[in-house]
């Protein structure tokens, strides 16, 4: 069970202070303007306080329906995908919906974008909603004909009772209803798939024609009246002290406001991914704060005199390879024991980069703190709860005081799970007395980023005389800040083949790191699946064994392995063998795996799977390369199992196809270097994000087993990483142990 | 300095620095923010407009540098019928995730039809390859491409490899 922890971490990264909640349920009230309000209420676990945790529907008396999406929109669907869940269920026409974005408040609960838990988190409580809305709105139709309910139904927004044929609108009825206790969300009837006539069908993005008419969605779209514009110069040696800046000349250039130094505090400092020292400067127009940010001249001083470079995390992870490992993350039975009486052992060694999310929508908020200390704020973010946190902290005042809109987000990847940007605009637009727009550069989005972190994995396996693994072991070399183990650079102690080899280690070593790291779509996945699948189609060719009924055989018979403990307030599915065997056994059939020995010579078809946020993904690749040496995908096949229920194809197969064409990007380009303490690349001709030529054609094929539905902005991307390399090998023969991968390493001699 | 611009069939006058980039005239003074801001240095084709019909990067553009040349940007390329077509087949494929760089793409797609209306793979690619979706969109930007230009949007490129 591949990334399990990891789905987890990323989950309690995004969800700091998620409500455990046990009951909702609902209240009524009626709409400003006449007509129903819906507020789902949770009764909290840990307090008999309840919670009002949001206004979901509002029907107007004309029959429109206005529904609230929760969480904020990064690209995922989730502003489409959670009103389509209440849609289908009140039983009103989509066309008739109008969706709003939420704002930040507790009465939501948890509002985030991260750990793909969108939709397992929201997918019962959000039907639930809809469904209760629907009860509701037959109730007060029948007591208004005085008829028993049983015989009444509703379709298409409008309530029918069955024997005279008589009707009413949702429109005439909303305020009725909203008159009317509201029924117990726990008890109230769903429908069946079969009468699902919103949840399942192709739904287009609710901002879609807007965002293509240019309106003002995205956080950098904000616009205020009487508002400044800001940027923000850190140093790019990370964690540095602004000591002095030529203040003076910057604020004599033409269109500047203000400049001034912002120095954080040790407890600022002390926050991952807060306040840093660095230098704001005002403008009138963002181009003359820009401008300005060539004549600056600033004065840093490194906080730690070590000057951090990739050659040296190289040579320190080769010396620590040598050493005994610092801790031992999991043993099971005895490895040395076992390795000696292998029949067959195999080592190798593999590494990867760090690498930088890159959202095409660079670090952007809006500030505004007013004269009675008060604070709103315009932000593109994936975690506003959070944010709003940090901001209070840092200001001094009650999280109480600011209000939060989530505009659109151009991208979060993980790297809007952290909110630095937020508490620089409020900084500096409580010093500017007025509202402020803070907008990075690109050399600074790339250059102070929450980084996915590097790793290098030394493995050593033992086969038995059948070619299947005996023993395994794991020295992973990995980064950690003040000796813990830095944000998503751990190696989950339930990883695959954990738990599937009877004598197995994972040992862990850690490289003091200074930068920050943080989650990236996947977090462990995107960089632990390259490594692991690869070695074990390493171990299967080894052993002389086909790497799909090696991993077959390996995970066994179908079977569901014990349940995790409940997190998030939801029930972690178990892992289920027979879902991992379905998507290989499909994914197999679709790309004729089994006829593999027919391509021609030159090119390779390679596999692997993937478990990770709930969701199993095996992908395979089809590719060669070409006389340069740069690979040739010709094709990738995905089969991935979410569930028996896609709620909105539309969104499902984009997010399947986006996820396979990132991890591709990442196979084939992205590094992320650093040099004397600082990042080195530095804007998007440096730093390759994959373009149309090299985006192969794609096949996903889902998998409807008979489980409730789980997120996929995040299932899809690991595989594809080894699945191409596992390709490469078969095309050339030469093993990719090393990310990005290195050309002159297949070009042929 | 002074300097008036046709944007959208509109005559706009403003008062810049005549090394202003097209991008900050637009979104900052006309609040025209359709078109995005991604990298400042042409890499990545999100301020993607059309300067005489030809797509140009917005951000590299200096206001100096437009002179008489008529500028359309995502609010105005409706108007036009490949505009319109283009826009269309981006909503029936449902094309988009986070949307940022959409207005680009659109932009570049719709002078790919206008000059080449039956494009193959490969036009497609060199006109598209300027254009970075970070989501990953491609499958589907290439068969809306296809979509507006009445071509079956089936991927067929490895058939034919």
């Amino acid at each position: 069970m591949s990334g399990k922890h990891t789905a987890q971490q990323a989950g309690a990264e995004a969800g700091s202070g998620l409500h455990i909640s046990r009951r909702a349920f609902l209240t009524t009230g009626a709409a400003i303007g006449g007509g129903l309000l819906l507020t789902l209420r949770f009764v909290g676990k840990a307090s008999a306080d309840d919670a009002l945790i949001g206004a979901y529907i509002k029907i107007a008396p004309d029959g429109i329906v206005t529904l609230t999406a929760k969480n904020p929109e990064i690209g995922q669907g989730m502003k489409t995908t959670l009103p389509m869940l209440i849609a289908d269920e009140l039983e009103v026409e989509w066309e008739n919906v109008r969706v709003e974005q939420a704002m930040l408040d507790p009465i939501y609960g948890a509002q985030f974008a991260g750990g793909s838990l969108g939709t397992p988190l929201n997918w019962l409580p959000m039907q639930r909603v809809g469904a209760a809305g629907r009860e509701m709105l037959i109730s007060a139709a029948a007591s208004t004909w005085g008829v028993p309910r049983t015989q009444c139904e509703a379709s298409r927004g409008v309530v029918r009772h069955r024997p005279s044929g008589r009707t009413l609108t949702y429109g005439a009825l909303a305020s009725k209803a909203a008159a009317l206790a509201a029924p117990d969300l726990d008890s109230v009837r769903l429908k069946r798939p079969e009468q699902y006539t919103i949840i399942g069908k192709f739904t287009g993005g609710v901002d879609s024609p807007r965002v293509l008419e240019g309106a003002p969605l995205f956080g950098i779209d904000t616009m205020l009246p009487g508002m400044s514009y800001a940027v923000y110069e850190k140093s790019p040696v990370f964690g540095s002290r602004a000591v002095r800046a030529n203040i003076e000349q910057i604020k004599a250039l033409p269109g500047i406001r203000d400049a001034f130094i912002l120095h954080a505090t040790e407890r600022d400092a002390a926050v991952r991914m807060g306040l840093v020292d660095g230098v704001a400067i005002i403008a009138d127009k963002w181009w003359d704060a820009q401008k300005a940010l060539q004549k600056l001249r600033v004065e840093w001083e490194p906080r730690s005199v070590t000057q951090q470079s990739t050659p040296a995390f190289e040579r320190e992870a080769a010396r620590l390879a040598g050493d005994a490992p610092q801790s031992i993350i999991r043993r099971d039975g005895d490895f040395h024991a076992a390795i000696g009486h292998a029949a067959k052992v195999v080592e190798a060694s593999y590494s990867y980069p760090f690498l930088a999310h890159a959202t095409l929508e660079p670090m952007n908020c809006t500030a505004h703190v007013k004269h009675d200390g008060s604070v709103e704020i315009w932000a593109p973010t994936q975690n506003p709860g959070p944010g709003a946190k940090l901001v209070a902290r840092t200001l001094g005042i009650d999280a109480g005081r600011i209000r939060v809109h989530m505009t659109r987000v151009g991208g979060g990847f993980g790297r809007r799970l952290n909110n630095d940007y937020m508490v620089e605009a409020a900084m500096i637009a409580r010093h500017a007395g007025r509202p402020v727009k803070l907008l990075w550069s690109r050399p600074q989005d790339i250059q102070h980023d929450s980084y996915r972190p590097a790793g290098f994995h030394h493995f050593k396996a033992g086969l038995d005389a059948s070619g299947r693994p005996v023993a395994f072991r794991d020295h992973f070399i990995t980064f950690g800040q003040n000796g813990q183990v830095a944000s998503s650079a751990g190696l989950p102690r339930d990883h695959f083949p954990a738990g599937y080899v009877p004598s197995l280690e994972f040992a862990q070593s850690l490289i003091e790191l200074d930068m920050p790291t943080g989650p990236m779509r996947n977090p462990g996945g995107n960089a632990l699946a390259f490594a692991f699948e690869s070695f074990i189609d390493e171990l299967a060719h080894a052993g002389g064994r086909d790497p799909l009924e090696l991993r077959l055989e390996l995970y066994g018979p179908p079977r569901v392995l014990p349940a995790p403990p409940p997190q998030f307030g939801m029930k972690i599915p178990p892992f289920d063998t027979g879902r991992a065997r379905g998507v290989l056994e499909l994914v197999a059939d679709k790309s004729g795996w089994a006829r593999r020995s027919a391509l021609p010579a030159g090119m390779g078809m390679g596999l692997a799977f993937y478990y990770s946020h709930f969701g199993y993904v095996a992908e395979v690749v089809k590719a060669s390369v070409n006389r340069d040496g740069t690979p040739h995908v010709h094709k990738i096949w995905a089969a991935v199992d979410i569930g028996r229920q896609i709620i909105n194809p539309a969104g499902a197969y984009n997010q399947a196809q986006g996820a396979i064409l990132d991890g591709l990007g990442q196979a084939l380009h992205l590094n992320i270097t650093v040099q004397d303490g600082r990042v080195v690349q530095s804007n998007l001709n440096t730093y390759r994000l994959l373009r149309i030529d090299e985006a192969p054609p794609l096949e996903v094929h889902f998998l409807r087993s008979d489980n409730d539905p789980t997120g996929l902005g995040e299932p899809a991307l690991p595989p594809v990483l080894p699945a191409l390399c596992n390709a490469l090998f078969i095309a050339t023969g030469k093993r990719i142990r090393s990310l990005p991968i290195d050309p002159r390493l297949l070009r042929s001699t | 300095m002074r300097f008036s611009i046709l944007v959208n069939g509109k005559r706009r006058t403003l008062e810049e620095d005549a090394d202003t980039p097209l991008l900050w005239v637009l979104r900052d003074d006309l609040h025209l923010v359709g078109t995005k801001f991604g990298c400042g240095i042409a890499a990545c084709g999100a301020c993607t407009v059309h300067l005489n019909g030809v797509p140009a990067r917005a951000c590299v553009t200096p206001i100096s540098a437009v002179g008489d040349a008529p500028i359309v940007t995502i609010e105005g390329i409706g108007e036009s019928e490949w505009g319109r077509k283009v826009k269309a087949a981006w909503l029936e494929l449902d094309v988009m995730q986070c949307g940022y760089c959409q207005a680009g793409q659109v932009m570049a797609a719709t002078a790919l039809l206008a000059k080449n209306p039956r494009p193959t793979d490969q036009d497609i690619d060199e006109a598209m390859r300027g254009n970075i979706c970070r989501c990953c969109t491609y499958t589907r930007i290439r068969a809306a491409i296809k979509r507006a230009a009445g071509l079956p949007t089936a991927d067929t490129r490895e058939e034919r490899a």
